[in-house]
């Protein structure tokens, strides 16, 4: 199986045709637009390895993250980045699928699809994180090594299956977030956690400010914290770890417990409110003590403080002036990309190398060109 | 060597006590932590601030002159190993904190302040850094950078790469590259992974901004012995596979247990084949509930003896053995030599069995020290240098115990680093396109190969003279990829 992309790769290396590398095509809004022949990863499906007492698991790019996330729960065990899966196109199913009945239920059926389509591969090609990510890390946090197949259809292995490892530069690292455009990843193993044995939400009616300094507050001090949200006056606060350190931690910080907990932050997760439907919808990645932005649209904070969502129709370039203000950088998330690109421009140094590291492993610039930056 | 006209140009560039070039002044920087390689440089520069860095970078770019950055020296690779016609660029002078933030938890320093002295700063604000590698008084942060350093709380706290989140850095034609930011990530790849780990071959780091966490409220360490060194390494399994994972979980051989004892006194027991160490940490309930779990799962796993540390006295004292086993195997002959491969923690009974065997072959005595929670092993060849031979023999044997490693399903260098040290077994662990692609990442930054030239990645003609493709057991490394 391998072999055929491995062909195909090099055939496109030879004939300068471009890639459009695919998986559930969940993330498809996701960067600049790039055009050429589809490669879809779902043919390299299922897990090579799984040990639970070495929480590490190696699959194929194209499993989907829904059968991994399957896996690791039969053993309590879970991805600890907590991977947006988003909607995407429904997966071809043999069985009959039957459509939600209108009324009680049928939206939340519909914007929380049980069956997502994310897969692996695009999951760490994205490089996207969830609620949990300033608790316990990012999705390049839990790489442990890659087989990839760079742009010259060149089979290559990076990292491997053991935590700490420090041979060689840290390639599969940089294959998170590189959104294919340095090799087509085909396999990842990642690090995988115990879930915590307890879980409760809180929420607190606090305005922004307020909520921004105790996110950042409650992050100093040894609290149990494994998310925070804040949008239209209401902080959320997930507290997560031994029933015992939950229990005493919701009796400190008092709040109202929140009953639909995991489907509230799920949807959040993979942006199934109205909140996100609005476009052109912006990502703030920003200091997480930074004061309220007051862009003049309705934001949706995230991170501890360090994402604020909003859709606006100002100028990139005073969002992303903003956000660099900010100590961080701004990204169009969904809608059209203004034409320096989705994400904030690089730094002339910074993009020297990123122009260095392209040409080094797609020389012809085949794989997903365009998708990252304009330019390659 | 270096031209007289080089030398004066530096000179020019820094105040005279910022460049040695006295033989007697040279002496202290022929090797990092691993003083087996040694080599005197030509020239030591100590700049006193970042601009003095990148004009020592310009110079030596538009001389095409190479440079070794070194911190404070203790690496175990010999990645600070000076190379001949090479400028030294010692930065233990830039060792400003600059600033602590203590809302935003997050510390910005130069590369030159130890790593325990950003958590005695951060300490008043009840905030620390938590990658603590044994050289934790004496090393910088700057080398922690380089070396993706960790420590024994690595598996609940992550490596340096998931500690820091923007670094300034100086590519060899003194260029600025300002790296992450105060967020948590950044557009494009991720050049702040690439950068750490690299060696000092892609650019000079001039300041880091690391993460700051809360204090944990407690932490409380069990001890436990067993008979088989197998049961102990399953319990460690047992463990995780129970919901814990601990803030630190050592394991130790009969012969670093009885070395540790007979050095501190830590209150080991003797007779015992292997000992694990299991601290937790976090919220106090969380603790109270964890310690509990642990302790039985060690009663199921078939510990001989448990004893749970009952004051903090006591819990330093277990650590005590630990923290002293280098020196402890030190005593056991005039020299050791320190590995670090990783393997898949399941193997480790058959992986200590292997190098039992070697130990018997090579006539060299093995004290087993081991980061069990993310199976970091660090073996201790024992040896004597003045003994013609023995310092070769010890090195051989190394080796083939790094490419047991690799056998196993692991890797070369856990926390230590290839530099010149680990430069063969590199070519165990890779094959030529991925060493290649090494080669290609270096170029991308330092397309002249100038900075540590000759360190962390072996030329492929080398590992051909080598001899270090190695067939395992009439299979070639990787038969699972395509050659072409």
């Amino acid at each position: 199986m391998l072999t055929e992309f491995v062909d195909r790769i090099r055939s496109a290396h030879a004939a300068n045709t471009p890639l459009v590398i695919q998986g559930g095509g969940s993330k498809d809004f996701y960067g600049n637009a790039h055009e050429g022949e589809v490669l879809n990863t779902r043919a390299l499906t299922g897990v090579v390895d799984y040990q639970p007492k070495e929480l590490v698991l190696t699959a194929q790019a194209g499993t989907p993250l829904a059968e991994i996330e399957a896996l690791l729960a039969e053993h309590e065990q879970m991805l600890a980045f907590e991977p947006p899966h988003f909607g995407g196109n429904p997966l071809p199913n043999p069985l009959p699928n039957p459509l939600p009945q209108a009324g009680e239920g049928a939206n939340d059926a519909l914007r929380a699809p049980k069956s997502s389509n994310a897969t692996l591969g695009g999951c760490i090609a994205a490089g996207l994180s969830g609620p949990r990510r300033p608790y316990a890390g990012a999705a390049r946090d839990f790489v442990l090594g890659v087989r990839m197949i760079d742009g010259t259809g060149q089979p290559l292995r990076f990292g491997g299956q053991v935590i700490k490892n420090v041979a060689g530069y840290d390639v599969s690292r940089l294959m998170a977030g590189a959104l294919g455009t340095l090799g087509l990843i085909t396999e990842v193993s990642l690090k995988v956690l115990p879930k915590p044995a307890a879980e409760t939400t809180l929420q607190f009616e606090l305005d922004e400010t307020a909520a921004i300094e105790n996110m950042n507050r409650w992050a100093g001090q040894p609290l149990p914290l494994s998310a925070t949200s804040w949008h239209a006056g209401l902080l959320t606060v997930r507290l997560s770890g031994a029933e015992s350190a939950v229990h005493a931690a919701q009796a400190r910080l008092g709040g109202e417990w929140l009953h639909d907990a995991a489907a509230f932050w799920q949807r959040l997760r993979d942006q199934a409110t109205p909140f996100f439907d609005k476009r052109p919808l912006w990502r703030l990645a920003v200091k997480p003590t930074t004061p309220p932005l007051n862009l003049g649209s309705a934001e949706w904070i995230e991170w501890g403080g360090a994402v604020r969502w909003l859709a606006s129709d100002l100028p990139a370039a005073t969002l992303r002036d903003a956000a660099k203000t900010a100590g961080g950088h701004a990204a169009l998330f969904r809608g059209t990309a203004p034409v320096d690109g989705a994400f904030a421009p690089l730094a002339p140094a910074l993009l020297t190398l990123h122009r260095n590291l392209k040409q080094r492993f797609d020389p012809k610039g085949i794989l997903n060109r365009g998708r990252l930056h304009p330019e390659f | 060597m270096l031209s007289p006209a080089f030398l004066s140009q530096l000179r020019k560039l820094l105040p005279d006590h910022c460049v040695l070039h006295a033989r007697e002044d040279l002496v202290p920087f022929e090797s990092d932590g691993l003083s087996a390689y040694r080599n005197t440089p030509d020239v030591v520069a100590l700049p006193e601030n970042e601009s003095q860095v990148a004009a020592i970078l310009r110079l030596c770019h538009a001389n095409q002159v190479a440079v070794v950055a070194r911190g404070a020296g203790t690496g175990l690779a010999a990645g600070a190993l000076p190379v001949d016609g090479a400028v030294l660029l010692v930065l233990s002078k830039l060792n400003q904190i600059r600033h602590i933030d203590p809302l935003a938890r997050t510390a910005t320093v130069q590369p030159g302040v130890r790593n325990l002295a950003i958590s005695e700063a951060a300490a008043v604000h009840g905030l620390y850094y938590a990658p603590d590698p044994s050289s934790q008084i004496a090393c910088s942060i700057g080398g922690n950078v380089a070396e993706n350093s960790g420590g024994v709380h690595c598996l609940k706290y992550g490596l340096t790469v998931h500690n820091i989140l923007k670094l300034r850095a100086w590519t060899i034609d003194g260029q600025l590259l300002e790296i992450g930011n105060d967020t948590l990530d950044s557009p494009g790849y991720d050049l702040l992974a690439l950068m750490t780990g690299s060696e000092g071959m892609l650019a000079v780091i001039t300041e880091v901004t690391v993460k700051l966490l809360p204090r944990p409220q407690r932490a409380q360490v069990v001890l436990a012995a067993f008979d088989d060194v197998a049961k102990a390494g399953a319990a460690v399994g047992n463990i995780i596979a129970a919901g814990v994972i601990p803030a630190g979980l050592e394991m130790m051989d009969r012969l670093a247990i009885q070395a540790a004892e007979a050095f501190v006194h830590a209150g080991y027991q003797l007779d015992c084949e292997a000992l694990l160490l299991c601290e937790v940490d976090g919220v106090n309930e969380e603790v109270s509930d964890d310690i509990l779990t642990v302790h039985d799962v060690l009663a199921a796993s078939g510990a001989t003896e448990i004893h749970t540390a009952e004051s903090e006295e006591q819990r330093l004292k277990f650590w005590a053995g630990r923290k002293a086993a280098f020196p402890a195997v030190g005593r056991l002959a005039p020299d050791y030599y320190c590995m670090d491969g990783t393997i898949p923690r399941a193997r480790l009974p058959h992986v200590l069995k292997r190098i039992g065997e070697m130990s018997a072959e090579y006539g060299l005595p093995v004290a087993n020290v081991f980061h069990a929670g993310d199976g970091n092993l660090h073996p201790l060849i024992l040896f004597d240098a003045n003994l013609p031979g023995e310092l070769a023999k010890a090195e051989a044997f190394g080796g083939k115990i790094l490419e047991l490693c690799v056998e196993a399903g692991g890797t070369i260098t856990g926390e230590h680093g290839v530099g010149l040290e680990k430069i063969r077994q590199m070519c165990a662990q890779f094959a030529p396109p991925e060493l290649a692609r090494f080669h290609d990442v270096k170029a991308a930054f330092d397309p002249d190969t100038l900075l540590n030239p000759g360190k962390a990645v072996p030329e492929l003609h080398r590992c051909a003279e080598w001899g270090a493709m190695h067939v395992h057991g009439g299979q070639l490394a990787h038969p699972e990829l395509p050659r072409f």
